[in-house]
């Protein structure tokens, strides 16, 4: 919350810059502790001035801390395993933590790596705990030194002579001892303030909390409903908005009966959009009410004429063309080693829209003051390239007047670091200032305005010697999206020498966005369908096979043989069914096996049973990494036996979860089983290793079992009886 | 706009609808009662899972003039004091949640289960819980959640 006098503000406190660019300061009473990494020191001046406390953590005096949380919690457990990693350097007693959302501030709480020099806050491609890591230990540990600094100076000793062990601090050689909330009324600043580096910070092998069975500090309220999500939030005064943005992405609206809508009862205002005709009105009964009786003519747009199951035909003659697409990555040389192969193994692989259908759909309130001049907007989302979501540009205001209360996410999956939704929201609110408005999208808005992961076609080659050995990959890519469908052609983790990966363009209006593993999902299908090809015609076991690729990647190579050995691969599977193996790299390193069976008359297949080993660097928060790996799965088992999108004439055919169908617990597995191998190293991202997993697994289970390819996703019970008649 | 009369988690309230209105947002909206959530607003996802006299219903789907003749409405927030059904410390016992957005009507939808048969199967659970979606996958957990409170609620009755 901003300030109400800043300049008293900023002169009560103590304020103190080192050369290495960290500042320390001093609430007024000198109770609470803040520490603040920024190497602006004006920055920090103007952004302390606005935020009573800005910090990585506040001490009472009775010993409890609170640590805030930079990233969003969308489910995948930032809530926890970022504040573990903080008070696991700070030495503090895990026991007295609790958890808040960090102002969004990027200067502050920002994590680096994205270019160089940069810092962000935001929440995607599986970066948190990997690119956070250090950034944690670090703020913890200079948390822990302001407490030795602090007991040094009361008990007037050398600093070097004190420890400390949970929640204490100790000088041995008097025996004193101050517990972490005595010193809350005793804490002095030092002169400066270190940073320290890796290797100032704890072994592995030191952690008390890290690697640990913690339980994750929201699910209590998760549990009793009080957890709150954005489109919770009350506000007095506030009113409702809503959007008609038809099916046909791109397309402009013309509405017909303005004054009818304008004057049903409570509705207040339309707002009309270029993409889009949007209500305001008292209640969201009102709102809806008025958005179902919007007659709205839409014009033509760049998708009019698509169709995506037609597709597929030209996007397989451009995948055979000889045209030049980008290269995505080479190493040797592809067409020598293919011209050379004793045998050349190729393949083609599709897969159609897939939609994000996190639970909450998109919503947002925003209050925005009379003047215009200030903003306040209360959100899940997985923020952005600017910790703001765009809000100070939208009105032409100061980034320090926008407040981003950041709320739970019901869902991310990528989609909510796309931040249309606020900035709808922010346009209402201008609209109706100083009122606050709660956008809702409904579910069929959701899901027809969708940005959907994008449908594409891979054409692999692979060529062998006369010893079986797998010498060239070649991996053509066609569909829009660039890197949505690029991402995971790459394989760092196989040694084939001559690798290469193309992307050939198309564009068709249709809004796309990150889906929760990115290109991942379709290329790792493609390529480990393709080995599994290579291992079926050279008559090696698809296990060896992988076993020879990974022979230079030893972590990669005990993923396999862990899942190999939890899924007993070298025994029969039970009568009527078999297994499949896939091998995903996606930061960590994670083997997968799946045992199936399937209906021939209905086309349905049943996953019985899924094992999956995994190698993440260490392993932060273990039960959460296990929850990631069993969530993923689902949601790609959900993906690869169910979902699609599909346009006829550039519209969206689908509109709710009655046509959009999820996986749901009568169809969920057997069991699921996850371990977790050993590492001291860096730790990886873990939310979008599992679910590519599942369609390679699948799929090559069902060859196994049947003989014949599965070549395009879904696998729906059509496709799967087309493929057994085939 | 007309005055209903709903009796929720024991307490009487007033509220000013149209007929015709879903229960969903007048719990949400008017009543804060925000633990009940929407997700599809056509009985298809099971977020909205409130009990209607102890049955399990779909607040989305529900009228307000149908569930105004005294019924009792018991939300999440009503299911028990502070938190402590069985079926909660089962949940956090078994850490299901991910979003979170999707446990209070499969927490509602498994009470109400377990009401009727503490000593339910796998395959009658499975069952009984597939109108309520979780998108993040959390089926396995929720399974040994209902197993493990289901297995309390048993032993406290014997005990
Ligand atoms: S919101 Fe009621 S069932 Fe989906
Ligand atoms: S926990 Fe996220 S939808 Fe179920």
């Amino acid at each position: 919350m901003p300030h109400p006098n800043t300049n008293t503000s900023t002169s009560r406190r103590q304020f103190l810059k080192t050369t290495g660019g960290t500042a320390l300061f001093i609430g007024t009473s000198g109770l609470l502790p803040t520490l603040i990494s920024c190497s602006d020191k004006d920055r920090i001046t103007k952004t302390l001035a606005q935020h009573e406390l800005t910090a990585w953590v506040r001490l009472a005096e009775d010993g409890s801390l609170t640590i805030f949380n930079p990233a969003a919690e969308m489910g995948q457990g930032s809530m926890t395993s970022l504040p573990l990693l903080f008070a696991e350097e700070m030495d503090a007693d895990w026991n007295q933590v609790q958890v808040a959302f960090s102002p969004q501030v990027t200067e502050i709480y920002g994590s680096p790596g994205w270019a160089p020099g940069t810092k962000l806050m935001f929440t995607v491609g599986s970066r948190t705990t990997n690119s956070y890591y250090n950034v944690m230990r670090n703020a913890g540990a200079q948390a822990r030194y302001v407490l030795m600094y602090s007991a040094a100076q009361h008990w007037q000793v050398p600093l070097d002579e004190l420890e400390t062990e949970p929640h204490r601090v100790l000088h041995r050689p008097s025996g004193k001892a101050l517990s972490f909330g005595e010193l809350a009324s005793l804490l002095q600043m030092p002169e400066t303030l270190p940073e320290f580096g890796p290797d100032q910070l704890k072994d592995p092998t030191e952690f008390r909390w890290v690697g640990k069975e913690i339980a994750r500090t929201e699910i209590p309220a998760k549990v009793d409903g009080s957890a709150r999500f954005a489109c919770d939030i009350r506000l007095p005064e506030m009113i409702y908005g809503v959007l008609e943005r038809g099916n046909l992405h791109g397309s402009r609206p013309t509405l017909r009966n303005e004054s009818d809508i304008l004057a049903m009862k409570g509705v207040l205002k339309i707002v009309p959009f270029e993409y889009a005709i949007g209500v305001v009105a008292e209640t969201l009964e009102a709102a809806l009410t008025a958005k179902n009786r919007l007659e709205i003519s839409w014009s033509e747009a760049p998708a009019t004429g698509f169709n995506s199951q037609e597709i597929f035909s030209s996007y397989a003659n451009r995948a055979r063309s000889g045209e030049a697409g980008e290269t995505v990555h080479e190493s040797g040389d592809v067409s020598a080693a293919l011209a050379s192969a004793v045998k050349v193994y190729s393949g083609e692989f599709r897969n159609d829209y897939v939609y994000h259908a996190q639970m909450e759909p998109l919503n947002a309130v925003a209050r925005i003051s009379e003047d215009g001049q200030k903003a306040e907007v209360w959100v899940g989302s997985q923020q952005g390239p600017d910790s703001k979501l765009g809000v100070p540009g939208l009105l032409g205001i100061p980034p320090e007047n926008v407040d981003i209360h950041l709320q739970y996410l019901g869902g991310g999956f990528g989609r909510r670091s796309m931040n249309d939704f606020v900035t709808e929201c922010v346009l209402l609110a201008k609209e109706m200032a100083p009122r606050p408005v709660k956008l809702l999208w409904t579910r069929e808005d959701d899901v027809r305005y969708g940005a959907y992961r994008p449908l594409s076609l891979q054409h692999l080659k692979a060529g062998v010697d006369g010893k079986g050995r797998v010498t060239a990959l070649y991996h053509c890519v066609v569909g829009d999206g660039g890197n949505l469908v690029a991402s995971g052609s790459r394989n760092d983790h196989y040694d084939i020498p001559n690798q290469c990966a193309e992307w050939r363009e198309t564009s068709h209006g249709v809004r796309l966005k990150h889906w929760r593993s990115v290109g991942h999902g379709p290329n790792k299908y493609a390529i480990e369908c393709l080995l599994d090809e290579v291992a079926a015609g050279e008559g090696m076991d698809p296990v060896a096979l992988r076993r020879n690729l990974m022979a230079r990647s030893p972590r990669a190579l005990a993923t396999l043989n862990r899942a190999a050995e939890m899924a007993g691969w070298d025994t029969p599977a039970p009568e009527g069914r078999a297994r499949g193996v896939a091998f995903v790299e996606h930061g960590s390193l994670g083997t997968g096996i799946c045992e199936i069976s399937v209906n021939r008359s209905s086309g349905d297949i049943r996953v019985h049973r899924f094992w999956c080993a995994l190698d993440a660097g260490v392993a932060v928060h273990p039960d959460n990494i296990r929850a990631q790996m069993e969530g993923g799965l689902i949601m790609g088992m959900s993906s690869v036996l169910k979902e699609r999108i599909t346009i006829v004439d550039g519209h969206v055919q689908q509109s709710n979860y009655s046509d959009y169908p999820l996986l749901r617990m009568n169809e969920a597995p057997e069991s699921i089983e996850v371990d977790i191998l050993p590492s001291s190293d860096h730790p990886e991202g873990v939310g979008e290793t599992a679910t590519p997993m599942v369609a390679c697994a699948i799929a090559n289970a069902f060859f196994r079992l049947t003989g014949k390819r599965l070549r395009h996703l879904p696998f729906t019970p059509e496709r799967v009886r087309e493929a057994l008649a085939s | 706009m007309a005055q209903f009369e709903l009796l929720i988690n024991g307490t009487r309230h007033q509220v000013e609808a149209d007929p015709g209105a879903s229960l969903l947002w007048i719990l949400r909206e008017d009543l804060g009662l925000t633990g009940t959530k929407y997700g599809c607003g056509i009985a298809q996802c099971g977020t909205c899972t409130i009990h209607v006299d102890g049955n399990p219903m779909r607040a989305c789907a529900l009228r307000v003039e149908n569930v105004s003749g005294g019924q009792q409405i018991t939300t999440i927030e009503g299911l028990s004091e502070g938190g402590n059904h069985p079926l909660q410390e089962a949940w956090i016992a078994a850490q299901v949640p991910q979003c979170g957005y999707c446990q209070p009507g499969q927490i509602m939808q498994a009470a109400a289960l377990l009401r009727q048969n503490p000593t339910a199967d796998r395959e009658t659970i499975r069952n009984y819980m597939s109108g309520v979606l979780c998108r993040c996958g959390t089926y396995m957990r929720i399974l040994e959640a209902i197993e493990r409170a289901g297995k309390a609620m048993t032993e406290s009755k014997t005990a």
